[in-house]
């Protein structure tokens, strides 16, 4: 955004007033986030810096949150759960959702607006609306408080993410791909494995980690249906927030950013590969 | 089906073209269908069964005709005028009675209470008192409890045979049936739930104005960088998008609390003194800026795509025409930018007033939404037919706007991440 020839000098100083603004907006959705890091770190149990802390003297700083999550039974059990829950949920939802995009891809797919908006419609209804649907309904069947459940319901939660971004890479996908590896005489499960998958795996990767991500960070829910057994991490976290306030909190915080930043390289990652495969920009 | 003309083209076996074609698309449609329908099917049982359900339990009403059955027929032929007769009484007690040998009186006294406070005493008082009581009942139900001898009771015990009712959704808009079944306001330290949504409307709508005004500088400089600089800043608005929401909650909480990271700088600096320090948690404020936070990505992804197919040529055509800079961003820049502020403006605000979490979480008493009171209907009060009532008024209200979106934007063309 350079500024051109032509502009006057009051131009310019909006020029940069604009950009500074901008620092401030990022600076208020990225700070937040980073805040967190030095505080996981704090020697007291205080959610702010402490004096030692702001004169970085290591007495102010120590691992005792972040061993205090690795001892817990509650938190590694939460952890685990999350991991249950989350894989199987991905699983059945990348799985279900991937062969229905093939279908909804299709030209003559009947009903494909109807049909959508009912495989969209989890993204849509409030979370707080589905929870109490399913916690009615599964408690008639059985289902609530059982592992089988929170799989089921996240399962529901994620395939909107999986039916989108699969759908958005196979229709971008070029047919004729599959008519020239014929016509250079490989047989269809040849052409599956060497042309169509290759170029539809990243789309099916970052739609299961929408999935994934979805089922792990997911609260109202399982708030819902959950029974004690199958306490999650935003569970544990988010009773951790209401009741005994203690900034264990703030170090699982920092891991999960830290994830979400591998997550967020892993994606981006992947859509370069996807670009680069159907030659939309050069290596 | 009109013939066709005298040779027809066919395929190699002498099949009409257009027969095989149809069959053709025919086969590709059954496979079509085919591929979606494991998910359909799944979707409709883990989903859609029930959403319909929760609809139904709104307006399902088994309590008092399953409870009373005895009674209801009884006052079949009553004149709602006096009393009913001995009959009605002996029916209503040889009801209790089943209903305290088999122990389900707490549904129906619940139900009753509902609609007139003091119905759940009446009934758990009259019920203990059965054993020892001798006919006639007339006389010794309305000794045991008085509101046995008001029509309104009975009038009410009638309204609520019926299968269906109304009076969840009365609840939640806080109206409520005279004995004569005239609609009415609800007194006035009962009514919460318009207030609340209201409140809700209202803050989801400062919320999406926020994220505007945020939002809005913010694509429009990732939209007009070279890509090498803006796929970096483009990071900085996924990263928050892809953190945990209770991370990103928590992290307002630790600055915004009063003995939070805010307060101590403002301390630390002089600008408030320590005594002074600011409440800007669990209220309206502490709601606010935490979802302004929370939503500000999905402003800023859908305006970002729409500006990113504004060429820049328009603006430098409007300046060579003689445009001040103001105007020429007033008359051609924002008005094509408009789709993408109806699609993150909507998107919001469909997310802010369906969000429970953080207001949860941040929101106190006064910065609390209408999803807090559907999880405490389902939770503390156990008024899951109100829950229901009130979840299913708000997901009315989201579908109006999701179908607005839909018809503008076209949900298959979100982008994600």
């Amino acid at each position: 955004m350079a500024i051109p020839s032509y502009a006057t000098r009051g131009e310019r100083i909006w020029h940069y007033v604009f950009l500074g603004i901008c620092a401030l907006i990022f600076l208020f959705l990225v700070g937040p986030l980073l805040i967190i890091i030095p505080l996981s770190f704090n020697a007291q149990p205080y959610f702010t810096f402490s004096q030692k802390m702001l004169t970085l003297d290591p007495e102010g700083f120590s691992l005792r949150w972040y061993q205090d999550f690795f001892t817990s039974r509650a938190w590694l059990n939460a952890i685990k759960n999350s991991f249950i829950i989350g894989i199987a949920s991905t699983i059945l939802a990348t799985v279900l959702g991937t062969i229905a995009a093939l279908g909804l891809s299709s030209r003559n797919m009947p009903a494909r607006g109807v049909i959508m908006a009912l495989l969209i419609s989890p993204m849509i209804v409030p979370l707080i609306i589905s929870a109490a649907a399913m916690f009615f309904f599964f408690s008639k069947v059985n289902l609530a408080q059982t592992y089988l459940g929170v799989i089921l319901a996240h399962t529901a939660l994620g395939i909107p993410f999986v039916v989108i971004t699969v759908t958005a890479t196979l229709s971008s996908f070029d047919t004729t791909l599959i008519r020239a590896a014929h016509s250079l005489g490989a047989n269809p499960t040849r052409t599956f494995f060497k042309v169509v998958l290759p170029l539809v795996t990243p789309g099916v990767v970052s739609g299961a980690l929408f999935a994934f991500i979805t089922s792990f960070d997911e609260v109202v829910v399982v708030l819902f249906i959950a029974g004690p057994e199958q306490r999650t991490m935003p569970i544990q976290m988010w009773s951790g927030i209401r009741e005994q306030i203690s900034p264990t909190i703030l170090a699982v915080a920092t891991m999960l950013v830290l994830l979400s930043m591998l997550m967020l390289t892993t994606l981006e990652l992947l859509r370069r590969r996807g670009e680069r495969m159907r030659g939309l920009t050069p290596g | 089906m009109s013939e066709s003309p005298a040779s027809p083209l066919t395929t190699a076996d002498g099949v009409p073209l257009k027969v095989s074609l149809r069959r053709a698309v025919r086969r590709s449609k059954v496979k079509a269908l085919l591929l979606v329908s494991p998910l359909l099917l799944f979707l409709i049982i883990a989903f859609v069964m029930p959403i319909f359900d929760m609809l139904w339990r709104s307006v399902d009403n088994p309590e008092v005709s399953a409870g009373l059955t005895r009674t209801v027929e009884a006052l079949e032929g009553w004149d709602r005028q006096s009393l009913p007769d001995e009959h009605v009484f002996a029916a209503l007690a040889a009801d209790l009675q089943e209903g305290q040998e088999a122990r389900n009186l707490g549904l129906l006294s619940s139900r009753l209470n509902y609609e007139q406070s003091g119905m759940r005493s009446a009934i758990t008082r009259t019920a203990r008192g059965l054993r020892t009581m001798e006919p006639p009942y007339k006389e010794a139900l309305i000794e045991a409890h008085d509101n046995w001898g008001e029509v309104d009771t009975w009038k009410l015990i009638e309204r609520e045979a019926t299968p269906l009712t109304m009076s969840y959704y009365l609840m939640a808009l806080d109206r409520q049936l005279t004995p004569d079944g005239e609609i009415v306001r609800a007194p006035e330290n009962q009514r919460i739930h318009v207030n609340l949504f209201w409140r809700t409307f209202w803050m989801s709508g400062v919320i999406t104005g926020l994220t505007l005004l945020l939002g809005y500088p913010i694509a429009f400089l990732l939209a007009n960088l070279p890509l090498r600089h803006s796929n970096l800043l483009m990071i900085l608005v996924l990263l928050p998008f892809w953190t945990s929401l209770l991370v990103r909650t928590t992290t307002w909480i630790a600055i915004l609390q009063s003995q939070g990271v805010l307060n101590d700088v403002m301390v630390a600096i002089g600008v408030i003194a320590d005594e002074a320090r600011w409440q800007m948690i669990h209220n309206k404020t502490g709601t606010i800026v935490a979802m302004t936070h929370i939503l500000l990505p999905f402003m800023i992804l859908p305006l970002y795509s729409v500006m990113k197919t504004i060429p820049p040529s328009y603006m430098r055509a409007a300046r060579s025409l003689g445009g001040r800079p103001f105007l020429c961003f007033r008359r051609v820049y924002f008005p094509l930018t408009i789709p993408g502020i109806a699609a993150g403006g909507i998107l919001v605000f469909i997310l802010s007033i369906g969000y429970y979490i953080t207001p949860a979480l941040v929101g106190g008493q006064s910065g609390r939404f209408i999803t807090n009171y559907i999880a405490y209907h389902m939770q503390t009060s156990l008024n899951w037919g109100l829950a229901a009532a009130i979840a299913s008024i708000l997901l009315f209200v989201v579908i109006i706007f999701y179908l607005v979106f839909n018809r503008l934007i076209g949900v298959d063309k979100v982008k994600l991440g």
